[in-house]
């Protein structure tokens, strides 16, 4: 496996020892909260305030509808929350994190690559494979436990991903579970290279699978989506996909045309969107950084607006925001800032989540630890299943 | 294999005066965990083309590794040996290729969540090292500059926003033969405290006329190399069951000569610029990161008296409908993209000066190149001040001298 670590004369090199990391993401959840305080407004919530009892008894649990972004790679709080970074997100800032319950501290424990780490807050559970394999997670998926419990259509649970590695993240391999009982996965870029088959430009960078290593593209494994697919299931012929896509600017804007496409012609009960566009960082370049950043604010807000003007999906939907981990400090003499996130430092492993919509008390910051893990069995709560196999446990300020 | 197994022949295939030094310390090898020897090996193997103050300082780590009795041996590597390792790792021929294994072992401890432990011990080892072997102070106050925006007109948000605390913001700085300036500085400090690899001079695209007390290392020097280390890694991603591990591996392989390297340069010198180009991410595709990776890793390494470093501006990352429309534009530069590059690049290069001996002694200056905005920074220059008054680069270079 090719998780860097940080290397032993890095270690030596280093002038200060850091608190320990427990300390520092309590450190970074007060600081976060203090910065949404400040800025947005937020109040502090405790675990004794759960959702709002009218916004749920409004929602029926029949029509629920969940929709989780990873935000884009991971970003650090200096470049988003705190003072000096607000600039880089205003439509969170002024717009999300407002009607949102905000989760300041959480942290994952696991691995952090992002397909491996993705997979974990997929199945709540750590996973432990080879980052850059096309495998599937070991332990039963959301997907799967979602559509086997409530016994729901393979249509009602769709990945919109960015990259080959992720195209078997729909489902587990495990033996209970498994094949075609998970999410039918969509790679829009995978999607772009079939429908540009034939054409004559290079596409190559465009095509490029993964910032870390951005010459390799992994062979895709599993159930593909077919180009043929396109028109059948989104309404949308390879001809006006292609047009459209020279219109974007970025592979993430690609993915969030297709999940748009596909709320309003698919409806899934269940849609997971991953964005990537952030991890250009580890190119080294901090102006494409930022960059990405502003693109991933802008589409997370764009997706807001889509939940609120889909019919299938307005006052019924809670939308889910958080990053798969973090990125290195800049005070971590192993790392090189915002570039990896190799280090395994406190930052970049103490991330945030935010909740909006349907049964969610809007407005409240929570500090309390929580783990990349709890996602998962808090979805099964809200939408009555069982995550049986997951490690995590449901958050209770979202029950 | 485990270290206590460990023979002075097993060294055989090491560089002539890294096999001496290996088979020199090997008793106190043979008492080290495995967790911690295999990345100890990793720089020994590399001896022959350490810079002196690594060279120094491997010497001396392994001189008071000797000197431990086994009780503090123990004491001293009691966090390393909790770390569980594993059959497969201790399988793999630790001994010739150390990196390899550093990566297997890496991988180990993130899957078995080790990593905050190892994380812990090499911390814990780290402060032990620098209390019993305090790293030398310089031979002479150190002096970092960083030379950013080349090329860019203006700039939308504050520059230097970040340094500022640390120093002096000057609004009035005279350009005129700036760069000139700052290399004739650079190179009388070179003159003055001469010394192998203690002044640099690293340029992100051409580098300007300077002495030749400086060691140079520029990406416009370096296109060839980098023209053949890109037809490799296409060519080997290519090959079936190629992966990034395979590629990574290969990638650490690579000797100059494999990249173009006449094997007549300065070995210590031209391995330096290939691990930029094989161990950095994005160096081998843009300048602005090409220059802050070598400024950190010539500071890591080298630990010079000077560094220069002066960023141009990189390729412009084309946006995705460029793309589609079989635009290409790799000579098209993005100075506005660049000049935020090296704004966090000058800051980063300034981090990594202060991590290094000195540091209450130490000075930076950054300036946007061809225009007026600089930050100094000294221990005589107070914190947090601006300054609209008229001054030259030759002014605050004495200024925070």
């Amino acid at each position: 496996m090719a998780y860097s670590s940080s290397t032993r004369t890095e270690k030596l090199w280093a002038a200060t020892a850091a608190s320990s990391p427990r300390e520092l993401a309590r450190q970074l959840a007060c600081n976060r909260r203090e910065f949404l305080r400040t800025a947005a407004g937020l109040g502090l919530g405790s675990a004794l305030l759960g959702p709002s009892a009218m916004a749920k008894a409004a929602t029926t649990r029949k029509k629920r509808k969940v929709v989780v972004i990873t935000f884009g790679g991971g970003a650090r709080d200096q470049e988003t929350f705190a003072p000096e970074g607000q600039e880089n997100i205003p439509h969170l800032m002024r717009e999300l994190i407002p009607q949102s319950a905000f989760f300041t501290q959480v942290v994952n424990r696991g691995i952090l690559g992002h397909y491996v780490a993705t997979a974990s807050l997929v199945t709540g559970v750590y996973e432990t494979f080879n980052n850059f394999a096309a495998v599937p997670p070991a332990n039963p998926t959301v997907f799967e436990y979602f559509r086997k419990d409530l016994k729901r259509p393979r249509s009602d649970a769709w990945v919109v991903a960015p990259s080959n590695g992720f195209n078997r993240i729909g489902e587990s391999s495990h033996p209970s579970y498994g094949v075609g009982t998970g999410a039918t996965v969509i790679l829009p870029k995978h999607l772009l290279t079939a429908a540009l088959a034939g054409g004559s430009g290079d596409y190559e960078h465009l095509l490029r699978d993964n910032y870390e290593t951005p010459f390799y593209a992994p062979e895709l494994g599993g159930r593909e989506f077919e180009l043929q697919q396109l028109e059948m299931l989104l309404k949308l012929s390879v001809d006006d996909f292609k047009a459209h896509a020279r219109t974007l600017s970025s592979p993430d804007e690609l993915s969030v045309y297709i999940a748009r496409q596909l709320m309003r012609q698919v409806a899934p009960s269940l849609l997971w969107i991953t964005m990537h566009d952030i991890d250009i960082a580890h190119a080294g370049a901090y102006s494409l950084y930022i960059d990405g950043i502003r693109r991933t604010d802008r589409l997370c807000a764009e997706i807001w607006q889509a939940i609120q003007t889909e019919p299938e999906y307005a006052g019924n939907t809670t939308l889910f925001i958080l990053p798969d981990f973090g990125r290195d400090s800049d005070e971590d003499s192993g790392g090189n800032g915002f570039q990896h996130h190799r280090t395994g430092d406190a930052l970049s492993r103490t991330t945030w989540m935010m909740a909006l919509g349907a049964g969610v008390r809007p407005g409240v910051v929570y500090d309390r630890a929580t783990e990349s893990t709890d996602l998962v069995p808090t979805l099964g709560s809200m939408l009555d299943f069982s995550a049986s196999l997951a490690q995590g446990r449901p958050i209770p300020e979202l029950l | 294999m485990l270290p206590s197994d460990l023979k002075p022949e097993q060294f055989k295939n090491y560089p002539p005066e890294a096999r001496k030094l290996a088979t020199d310390y090997v008793a106190a090898l043979q008492r080290l965990p495995l967790t911690f020897v295999a990345s100890l090996l990793r720089e020994v193997i590399d001896y022959d083309f350490k810079f002196p103050p690594e060279r120094k300082a491997i010497e001396k780590e392994l001189a008071n590794l000797s000197s431990l009795s086994p009780e503090q041996t123990k004491e001293w590597f009691q966090g390393f040996a909790q770390i569980s390792s594993s059959g497969k790792l201790e399988k793999l021929d630790w001994i010739n290729s150390p990196a390899q294994f550093v990566e297997q072992l890496s991988a180990h401890l993130w899957s078995t969540h080790q990593l905050d432990a190892f994380r812990k011990a090499a911390i814990d080892y780290a402060n032990r090292l620098q209390a019993a072997v305090p790293p030398e102070p310089p031979a002479a106050p150190r002096l970092g500059i960083a030379v950013i925006g080349q090329g860019a007109a203006a700039h939308d948000e504050p520059l230097f926003r970040k340094l500022r605390a640390h120093g002096g913001y000057f609004s009035q700085v005279n350009p005129e033969h700036g760069v000139e300036t700052l290399l004739n500085a650079v190179a009388a400090r070179a003159k003055a405290q001469p010394a192998p690899y203690a002044h640099w001079y690293i340029d992100g695209g051409q580098e300007m006329a300077h002495d030749p007390a400086l060691t140079c290392v520029s990406y416009k020097a370096l296109e060839p190399v980098r023209a053949i280390l890109l037809r490799k890694m296409h060519g080997e991603i290519q090959k079936p069951g190629m992966g990034p591990e395979t590629l990574r591996t290969l990638l650490a392989q690579m000797r100059p000569v494999d990249l173009g390297m006449a094997p007549s340069g300065d070995a210590v010198l031209d391995r330096f610029q290939v691990k930029l180009l094989t161990e950095g991410s994005g160096t081998q595709i843009f300048s602005t990161t090409f220059a802050q990776w070598a400024a950190r890793e010539t500071l890591r390494r080298a630990q010079p008296l000077t560094l220069l470093v002066r960023f141009a501006p990189r390729q412009r990352q084309q946006p995705m409908n460029e793309l589609l429309s079989g635009i290409r534009s790799d000579a098209e530069l993005d100075p506005a993209g660049s000049l935020v590059d090296a704004d966090m690049g000058s800051y980063y290069t300034y981090l990594n000066q202060q991590r290094l001996t000195g540091a209450e002694r130490s000075s930076f200056l950054v300036w946007f190149e061809g225009h007026n905005e600089a930050v100094a920074i000294g221990p005589a220059l107070p914190r947090g001040t601006a300054s609209s008054t008229p001054i030259n680069l030759n002014q605050l270079l004495t200024w925070i001298s």
